[in-house]
């Protein structure tokens, strides 16, 4: 290491020099002995690059900057900086930003294990309910009180089928 | 308020008689679940917490497995109580660490526990001694099946079941195997050992998890992934590893008898002295010790029934154990003293080692 490089942190002579491969992307830190100790650098478990230079020196890819969960409000840094996802919706809006962590992180990149059946027909039962309403509302509106016949009695039977799946509204 | 817990006569890895083995002294899965509809715990509210707390609370009340089971909130816990737990491996560091308005259900077997708002808003772990993933995972699948009742778990075709942590994702299971590799320790493998399984994506640590040391020679074996595999071949994958290193342990056992006896005999025979006659010990060297008993009724010097007792007793003589057992919070020199007058009195009708056992083998 023929360069003199200084420390990120103050005008010392860096002697310690740390990579840190994150979704593809490089980032590099120098560091003075007394900075290292003091960042807790030394102890390689638990500390992120990212959280040592601060999120303003990070360059952000344009296409993930904007990103923000509409239901619990996690922003892209904050993901960068935890690696956590915030609630349930948040794989939705950051699956971009997942997907080229799970390649090393999983034996492969999608579920191929138990699925909650009964989670997913009350769910499903949910969506159609919500559709067949909609659609009731909108029959009734119109007039046209045939259609809206054939869907109230649809809903009737989703509605009958859906207390034997003991359909808990959540 | 744990006292029931740990004075019943059913507690899975302190009392099981049939189940203890060789080699392998419990087997540990845990699920991660969460519920759709609110925020992790990490950035869930206050209120929310609460919510969660109580909902999950009252569902896993109505589950048999749980019927006499005990429920504690986090909060209501002294730091002593939840400390006995993790020694316990009933619940984790990072529970008791958490925000309040988590807590955790525990059967009346002490197999099943279920933390809530810990990482996730659900950790839900079985823990049985010896070496049983497959039957494990039976319960614990049947377990899981029975909360999505009532509860609107989170799950997305292509992630699997939702976690905080991208690490959990898909299956949410961690299958983890507690093993006593005395053979591999003494004679320097251990480390090549791990190197080789971690290859594999197979994690190994100590006896309580990330960053404790492998005191009493016990290491808990993991598998590392929990996407794009199916339950049955993450566990089938894990006991296939684990077999060989059985195997090995085995081999490094009997390699070590055969290369130096006296040597090794030597150490069993001190540990069984020590401990029998020790009026100081830290839990470090009551571990130590431990494990070179537990080594001798593997190899019939010691009668087999010993075996679960001296499993209790690694539980037993942890720091938190020590300190419950008499009563109140002491200073680390006093436990070293309540450690050994403990062990001096469980262990004052052992049998002589029977030396014989070993001198014949091959």
């Amino acid at each position: 290491m023929g360069e003199n490089l200084k420390c990120s942190n103050c005008e010392n002579p860096a002697t310690v020099h740390l990579t840190q491969i994150i979704n593809n992307k490089i980032i590099k830190v120098d560091l003075c002995e007394a900075c290292a100790q003091a960042k807790g650098v030394m102890n390689p478990e638990g500390f992120s690059l990212a959280d040592l230079l601060g999120q303003t020196q990070l360059v952000e890819r344009s296409e993930d900057q904007a990103l923000q969960c509409p239901a619990c409000g996690l922003k892209t840094a904050d993901f960068r900086r935890s690696g956590r996802m915030g609630c349930s919706v948040c794989f939705s809006v950051f699956a971009p930003l997942l997907r080229p962590v799970l390649v090393d992180m999983h034996v492969g990149c999608s579920h191929k294990g138990k699925t909650p059946e009964l989670v997913l027909n009350r769910q499903s039962a949910v969506a159609r309910l919500e559709r067949l309403e909609q659609a009731l509302e909108q029959a009734i509106s119109d007039e046209a009180y045939e259609d809206a016949a054939k869907y109230r009695d649809q809903i009737k039977t989703l509605k009958s089928n859906a207390a034997t799946l003991e359909y808990s509204q959540s | 308020m744990i006292e029931s817990l740990l004075q019943s006569d059913n507690a899975e890895l302190t009392r099981n008689s049939q189940k203890s083995s060789p080699v392998v002294l419990s087997t540990r899965l845990r699920l991660a679940r969460n519920l759709v509809g609110v925020p992790f715990p990490e950035r869930a509210t206050m209120a929310q917490r609460r919510d969660i707390l109580a909902k999950c609370a009252a569902h896993l009340s109505s589950l048999a497995k749980l019927e006499q089971g005990n429920f504690f909130k986090i909060s209501d816990l002294s730091d002593l109580e939840k400390q006995v737990l993790v020694e316990r491996h009933l619940i984790s560091r990072e529970l008791c660490e958490s925000h309040p308005g988590s807590g955790v259900y525990i059967d009346k077997d002490q197999t099943c526990s279920v933390m809530i708002n810990e990482e996730d808003h659900l950790r839900i772990q079985f823990l049985k001694s010896g070496f049983r993933l497959k039957s494990v995972w039976k319960q614990i699948n049947c377990f899981d099946s029975e909360l999505e009742s009532d509860l609107d778990i989170a799950f997305d075709a292509e992630f699997g079941y939702l976690t905080a942590c991208p690490t959990n994702l898909g299956t949410g299971l961690r299958a983890s195997v507690m093993m006593h590799l005395p053979g591999l320790v003494l004679s320097g493998q251990m480390e090549r050992v791990a190197r080789a399984v971690n290859q594999l994506g197979i994690t190994v640590r100590g006896l309580f998890g990330e960053g404790s040391d492998a005191t009493g020679h016990v290491f808990q074996i993991s598998n590392q992934q929990t996407l794009g595999e199916k339950e049955e071949d993450i566990i089938e994958r894990l006991g296939n590893v684990l077999k060989t290193v059985i195997d090995h342990e085995v081999n490094a056992r009997y390699k070590r008898l055969e290369d130096n006896s006296a040597k090794l005999l030597d150490h069993i025979g001190r540990a069984y002295g020590l401990l029998r006659n020790a009026h100081v010990l830290t839990s470090t060297e009551a571990m130590h010790h431990l494990s070179l008993l537990r080594l001798a009724v593997d190899f019939g010097m010691l009668p087999e029934a010993m075996r679960v007792d001296i499993d209790r007793f690694f539980i037993e003589s942890q720091p938190g154990h020590v300190q419950f057992a008499a009563n109140k919070g002491i200073e680390p020199d006093a436990r070293d003293v309540c450690r050994a007058t403990m062990l001096r009195k469980e262990l004052s009708a052992l049998p002589s080692l029977d030396f014989d056992k070993v001198i014949d083998l091959p």
